[in-house]
């Protein structure tokens, strides 16, 4: 583009608005320039469907996790506004809110002004719909314009909604309430101007503050200097702790067969992960979700298996050859082959309609096995939860990723636990087995039914333990010593009890009775809680592609920098550059060949040397052609280069110069990465 | 006269100087009078009510409102042009960039029939503000007269003393006055003043002077004096309320009402907790004690790598870093016993504040604290790719996005880059502080601002082995 100065410089150009927008539908994505038959469109659609019914579902659960909040909220602003008429106070209130913050930095009072007196006017157009300063907007930011537009729009309201007006009478004159977020990052004085103004203006601009706190409500004594602070009438609120939040949200979206999409252990730990240990950020989290669901629809051509039971069914008649063939080569599914009778093997690998009637009852045993296993996951929850140090974790979803992984019955872990199950008081394990009864019963199915009359049984005889209870206390009572206490003691009195077994075999009936409880949950756990990976079918529902996610979550430039130099072939797909481990390409980029050597050198790297080598490197794959120019030129073109490609590196941060010593740069990193 | 000393209580000669200054209406009174001292030392009520009372054209400017210069002049214009015209007559809004024209429009409105022949007062609130507003306003305020030739007076009203206004340039010096703090006596009789009409002046008189007894030794501002005395006033009347004791009971009544207080100045006063709640413990009468103050939620949540920064970072900015070897890596030497720590070392670390740190040493220590087995950079390093996409994403790119990505790229790429921000969201929530200026792109420093105290209670969080195995070098700096 052209410009009509004479002087040279950076313009700026405003791009064209030609429409060169060519629109492909979104779902054409999916089709990955392979054929249609592995329904792509279907795939989109059901991945849509699925997203939209998670998206709600988060909503729903963020709103009632909040609930209290927000209620508690109302009514303070509600009680706070009636008291404008008596009290000469600024009325400020302030909520913790969890949040990462973002970098929304007011600049100062007069930005801040004009942004409350723009969106406040906005937010009035939107009601009033015929308000026409426009104009007079931004010229005027003073709280003297605000007051004078808030009494103007009162009175304004008041003749026009006579019926509203009758209905809230305490609503006469309304609080502007105003919301600050990240108090932290705003500038102080601008935040304590903004209170001494407006507190000054209290009686005809009713004002409610709510200040979003990410730290610790004694920030606000740390902003706000006494004299402003005492203008400040201030309540708290704290919402919901973030992990709890997690817990909930995992709860609702992963632990329920509403949703038939799941992830594997490796892809939750990822998700958790960054989770807890960067930034504590539900919405990030929701968004790692949201990108495994689309990874999974867009990667698994099976996926379109990945939706309602009955759904699904229908689908499986509709597969394509091609489909067919696909479920054939899933692992999972070839594990289930070799286990069948030659016959049926046969059948399996040629027929169709075989397949697919078979894929069904899979499919239908899938969702049996899910049921059961998350039923069954909460009640191991219940009973390992309350064990003293946790050892198969405090949190469900860490429960939920050791089932995932393997066979939580063969980790140590487990022993423990179990181990420790049998030391429980019987009040602790009647609570647990009451809470597990809830469980089961609060499921519909009816696989489990029998599941929940042996719970209650086992209840049962707990109670009828009481009464025979009183006659034999003899034994009975170092049981009842063995109340929750810490590990040591409970070692301890572990060994004494072994002790004790082998001198005298005799069991009270409450320590048979346990054991059978102890018994009981364990062949669930054995029955029920199998991983994932040995169901056949289950690479349609579980996205499992956790490099894929973490290539795209938790991307590692450093690593794909070192890459791009070190191997440039992987990026630039140019046949010439393929090379053998550790030797330099001499057709490669100069910022490649300058890379390499200097990995070379120690911390200090001599220029000459290095522009020596480099040219060695550099007229070695010139040789052929080089007769054209002389040398001298050559040299001098090579020299450019050399310095193009340091100064590059240099942009990078592998380098800098340095005073140590004379014609040397100082290296910055270290290792091959 | 009788009237406005009823109204100014405690000021009679301040007042009275005043009077004198201003002398008669169409007098010329002096060019600008600075009137200072401390909070609710009663400046800017006794000039309202003065100028109130004595039926003067005045205008009554706050300085923290007008935050431009545009604001400020044509704010006193407009005003002015309200006094000049008629009740029913709506005068024109007059606009006004400069100085200049501040005079010219201000020669053309006070020509009015109404502001002729009698001095026109013009009265700044806070005018310490002024002072960071452009360098001509304050001289030119202060000879106003002599630039309009109108019989103007301006009043300035500030905290602070004349001479940290006084420009390097010279300027006319105003005529200044002080008003002292209240005496004890004087705070008794102004509180005094405004009892409630259900109760008897010498009954309210006595709540005031077990009030000022409890909180006179921590605070005599007026303001806040008055707040508080409303607000436990109810406590105080309770007994006659109930009939368990009489007005002239005041025995009974200080047993009833002193821990009361004590316990409002630990609470409210501090603004602990809000005075609308205070209102509601007195009503239920239940135990303040439940109600857990604003300093009570000292628990931050914080991710676990932001964890390990901010300790770091506290570890960085309290130990020196010559001590750093010794600390942190595992092979470190013999250490000489003798004259390990300098002399200016002995001292504790804690009573000289944090220090200011490069960002290579806190991440060079961060990596010795962080248990081996989390493989953090990987990690920490896309968290820094996500900031950037999502700050280049957003149509106004944040000022510390931009600082980020040219410091990890320029200088700090190998290690650094990968926490900058975890570093930079812990900037924000002003548990580090960024040391020197924004600008500084290559090789910022920080400071730690937390307490051992916040620093304790986040390393007992749960990753438990990082207390366990730094406690000695928490304690070893602390000493």
């Amino acid at each position: 583009m052209a410009t009509s100065s004479v002087s040279k410089g950076c313009f700026v150009f405003k791009p064209n608005f030609k429409k060169r927008k060519i629109s492909v539908p979104i779902e054409d994505y999916f089709n990955k320039g392979k054929d249609e038959s592995e329904d792509s469109k279907l795939r989109f659609e059901t991945y849509h469907l699925i997203w939209q019914q998670m998206k709600c579902e988060t909503q729903r659960l963020q709103e009632e996790l909040n609930k209290n909040l927000f209620d508690s909220l109302i009514e303070f602003l509600q009680k706070s506004h009636s008291g404008f008429q008596k009290n000469s106070k600024d009325w400020g209130s302030q909520i913790k809110l969890r949040e990462i913050p973002t970098a929304a930095l007011v600049l100062d009072l007069k930005h801040f002004l004009q942004k409350l007196v723009s969106q406040l006017m906005d937010c009035c157009v939107d009601v009033e719909s015929k308000e026409e300063e426009s104009a007079q907007k931004k010229t005027h930011c003073s709280m003297d314009s605000l007051s004078s537009w808030y009494t103007n729009v009162t009175q304004k309201t008041d003749p026009k909604m006579p019926r509203k007006k009758r209905t809230s009478s305490q609503w006469q004159s309304p609080p502007v309430v105003l919301i600050l977020k990240d108090m932290e990052s705003f500038t102080t004085k601008v935040l304590q101007d903004f209170i001494i103004i407006s507190s000054q203006h209290l009686h005809e601009f009713p004002l409610i503050l709510i200040f979003g706190i990410a730290t610790s409500p004694i920030i606000i004594h740390r902003l706000l200097p006494h004299a402003v602070s005492s203008l400040l009438c201030i309540e708290l609120f704290q919402s919901l702790s973030c992990k709890e939040h997690l817990t909930t949200v995992l709860d609702k979206l992963l632990l329920t067969t509403q949703f038939p999409f799941k992830l594997s252990e490796k892809v939750l730990q990822i998700l958790t992960n960054i989770f807890l240990y960067h930034d504590f950020s539900i919405q990030n989290f929701i968004k790692g979700l949201q990108l495994s669901l689309l990874e999974h629809f867009y990667s698994q051509p099976l996926s379109v298996l990945c939706c309602s039971l009955p759904e699904a069914k229908r689908r499986i008649h509709s597969l394509s050859d091609n489909q067919c063939e696909n479920i054939r080569r899933l692992p999972s599914f070839r594990r289930y082959v070799e286990k069948q009778a030659s016959e049926k093997q046969v059948a399996l690998l040629t027929d169709e309609r075989f397949l697919k009637e078979e894929a069904q009852s899979l499919l239908e045993n899938l969702y049996v096995y899910h049921t059961n296993y998350f039923l069954v996951l909460r009640c191991l929850h219940q009973f390992t939860s309350s064990l003293p140090k946790y050892p198969l974790g405090r949190q469900i979803r860490e429960l939920y990723c050791t089932c995932l992984e393997k066979n939580i019955w063969d980790s140590e872990e487990y022993a423990s636990a179990l181990q420790l199950l049998r030391m429980l008081a019987k009040d602790e394990l009647m609570t647990i087995l009451e809470k597990c009864f809830k469980v089961f019963k609060s499921s519909s199915e009816k696989q489990l039914g029998s599941t929940a009359k042996k719970i209650e049984e086992l209840l049962a005889q707990f109670q009828s333990l009481d009464e025979a209870k009183e006659e034999e206390d003899t034994s009975g009572s170092h049981s009842k010593g063995l109340q929750k206490t810490d590990l040591y003691h409970l070692q301890k009195s572990l060994l004494e009890m072994k002790e004790l077994r082998r001198t005298s075999k005799k069991q009270t009936k409450f320590e048979v009775l346990r054991e059978k409880v102890v018994n009981f949950i364990d062949s669930l756990v054995r029955e029920y809680l199998l991983p994932p990976d040995t169901q056949p079918l289950h690479e349609a529902v579980y996205f499992s592609a956790a490099h894929t996610l973490r290539e795209h979550l938790n991307a590692a430039p450093r690593v794909a920098l070192h890459t791009a130099l070190n191997n440039p072939y992987y990026y630039l797909k140019n046949e010439a550059l393929k090379s053998e481990e550790g030797c330099i390409p001499n057709v490669a980029p100069d910022i490649c060949i300058a890379y390499k050597l200097h990995l070379e050198c120690s911390r200090l790297i001599n220029l000459v040397d290095w522009s020596e080598a480099f040219a060695t490197v550099v007229t070695a794959a010139e040789k052929m052609d080089a007769n054209s120019i002389t040398s001298e030129e050559r040299n001098e073109i090579i020299h450019a280069r050399f310095i193009r490609a340091v100064s590059e590196l240099e942009l990078l941060g592998f380098i800098k110069p340095t005073k140590q010593k004379t014609d040397h740069v100082a290296r910055l990193t270290w290792g091959g990465c | 006269m009788a009237h406005l000393e009823n109204l100014v209580l405690c000021r009679e000669s301040q007042v009275s100087t005043l009077q004198s200054l201003f002398g008669e209406r169409h007098h010329f009174s002096f060019p600008s009078i600075f009137i200072y001292g401390h909070t609710a030392s009663g400046k800017t009520y006794v000039t309202q009510t003065l100028l109130k009372t004595l039926e003067l054209p005045h205008v009554f400017v706050n300085c923290v409102e007008c935050f431009t210069l545009r604001l400020l002049l044509e704010q006193i214009l407009n005003k002015l042009n309200h006094l000049s015209s008629s009740e029913d007559a709506c005068p024109t809004h007059i606009t006004c960039e400069t100085f200049n024209d501040f005079v010219r429009l201000f020669k053309q409105v006070t020509k009015a029939e109404s502001l002729k022949d009698q001095t026109v007062y013009i009265v700044l609130d806070k005018a310490e503000y002024l002072r960071d507003m452009e360098a001509n306003l304050l001289p030119g305020f202060l000879r106003l007269q002599e630039l309009t030739d109108r019989n103007v007076t301006v009043i300035l009203l500030s905290e602070i003393v004349w001479e940290k206004f006084r420009p390097n340039t010279g300027c006319f010096e105003p005529f200044v006055l002080y008003f002292p703090d209240y005496s004890i006596g004087n705070l008794q009789k102004i509180l005094s003043h405004d009892h409630p009409p259900e109760y008897s002046a010498d009954f309210y008189a006595a709540y005031i002077n077990i009030l000022l007894g409890v909180f006179y030794t921590v605070c005599r501002d007026l303001k806040e004096l008055r707040h508080l005395a409303v607000l436990n006033f109810p406590k105080y009347c309770e007994p006659v309320v109930k009939g368990e004791a009489s007005e002239r009971d005041t025995r009974k009544l200080w047993r009833n009402v002193e821990p009361h207080l004590k316990k409002a100045m630990q609470t409210v006063y501090l603004r602990e907790i809000s005075s609308s709640q205070w209102e509601k413990i007195q009503k239920d009468d239940t135990d303040p004690g439940q109600l857990k103050g604003l300093s009570a939620y000292t628990h931050v949540e914080l991710p676990y790598y932001s964890k390990f920064i901010l300790i770091a970072a506290y570890l960085a900015s309290y130990n020196p870093a010559r001590t750093d070897k010794r600390f942190f890596l595992k092979h470190h030497g013999k250490i000489k016993k003798t004259n390990f720590l300098k002399k200016h070392e002995k001292t504790s670390n804690h009573l000289l504040g944090p220090k200011p740190f490069p960002l290579d040493r806190l991440l060079a220590i961060l990596y010795s604290i962080v248990d081996s087995r989390v493989a953090a950079t990987a990690n920490i390093f896309s968290q820094c790719l996500r900031c950037w996409v999502s700050d280049l994403q957003r149509p106004h790119g944040a000022p510390c996005s931009a600082e980020c990505f040219l410091s990890c790229r320029r200088t700090f790429l190998p290690t650094a880059f990968l926490e900058l921000p975890l570093i930079t969201s812990l900037v924000t929530l002003q548990l580090l502080t960024l040391v020197g200026h924004d600008d500084q792109l290559d090789g910022p420093k920080y400071k730690c601002t937390v307490s051992l105290d916040f620093i304790r209670a986040i390393a007992r969080g749960p990753p438990k082995t990082c207390l366990q195995t730094h406690k000695n070098r928490l304690t070893m700096s602390s000493h």
